[in-house]
């Protein structure tokens, strides 16, 4: 039991940033508006998860124009979506034991 | 014990935000009711033409036109009711799940429509009602990734009956009525009792 939840990652017990992993491991990209109205936070909470999910190679930015507006996606990378396999795998274990 | 509801709740998060930022999952079950039935109307109206002794031009003119008139009735059926639930349920109506099902939806829909309208100028009008039950099926297929699952089941059915119609075209009226009228009724009703009465809870 105890092994079970040290699996569990810390960089997910976060809400929002549990939130963001979900949406961009299904869709695999995903910008930042549509990450915004999925989640209904505000632009500076988003921006500070998404930054912390950088930090640690979770997920990548694209910067691009539509035009003149900015386009910001963020993507998946494959340790990311690794992380993110072994916390749902380790909450359903969990889920399981008890 | 307090943990373990923690647990549930973070899967229940994970699993609904998958499915929200891909999927559309408002579609009304009683809008499927409703074009059931005036698909059935249509049908009705459709045989007694067909048994009126009109010419084969005339009768084609006037079948088109009824067609015409309940797909337009039947599209804003599903737009409204669609669109009031939507609104209800608290979600965005135009989000990414939207775009990719009507994206899915629309290329074997418009295919199955041009195909269909080069039969009719060609005259090969026993091919009408199975082409269209066909590319409506495979269309229903395409799109239920990105919506409820039920609409794939409800897509074979609408392929099984358009190949039956291919092999005896002069039952059409009777396959198009069972495909437009009876399956969407049946589904909708599914989809009403599963979906419609309960999504307020859903929303977390």
């Amino acid at each position: 039991m105890k092994g079970l939840i040290q699996k569990l990652n810390k960089a997910f017990d976060n809400k929002i940033r549990l939130g963001i992993m979900s949406a961009i491991s299904v869709n695999r990209k995903a910008s930042f508006n549509e990450l915004k109205e999925l989640m209904g936070v505000t632009d500076g909470n988003l921006a500070s998860h998404l930054k912390k999910l950088e930090e640690l190679k979770y997920i990548t930015v694209h910067k691009s124009f539509f035009g003149r507006k900015p386009n910001t996606e963020y993507e998946i990378t494959p340790k990311g979506k690794e992380a993110f396999e072994i916390h749902i795998k380790a909450l359903e274990a969990i889920l399981k034991q008890q | 014990m307090e943990k373990k509801e923690q647990y549930i709740d973070e899967i229940k998060a994970i699993k609904q935000m998958m499915e929200q930022s891909s999927r559309f999952l408002s579609l009304s079950g009683l809008s499927g009711i409703l074009i059931g039935i005036y698909a059935l109307i249509g049908a009705y109206i459709a045989n007694l033409a067909f048994h009126s002794g009109l010419e084969i031009t005339d009768l084609i003119k006037k079948m088109l036109g009824l067609a015409l008139i309940v797909l337009l009735i039947s599209l804003a059926t599903v737009l409204i009711l669609t669109y009031r639930k939507t609104v209800s349920d608290g979600y965005k109506v135009w989000n990414k799940g939207t775009r990719l099902m009507i994206l899915n939806l629309a290329v074997p829909l418009i295919t199955g429509g041009v195909l269909t309208t080069v039969f009719l100028m060609k005259g090969y009008y026993g091919s009408i009602a199975a082409s269209l039950l066909v590319f409506y099926g495979l269309a229903l297929i395409n799109a239920a990734k990105y919506t409820r699952q039920e609409i794939y089941y409800m897509g074979l059915c609408q392929i099984i009956l358009g190949i039956i119609a291919a092999f005896i075209p002069n039952q059409s009226i009777l396959l198009w009525a069972f495909g437009f009228g009876f399956v969407h009724i049946l589904y909708g009703t599914i989809m009403h009792f599963r979906y419609d009465n309960n999504t307020k809870t859903k929303k977390v």
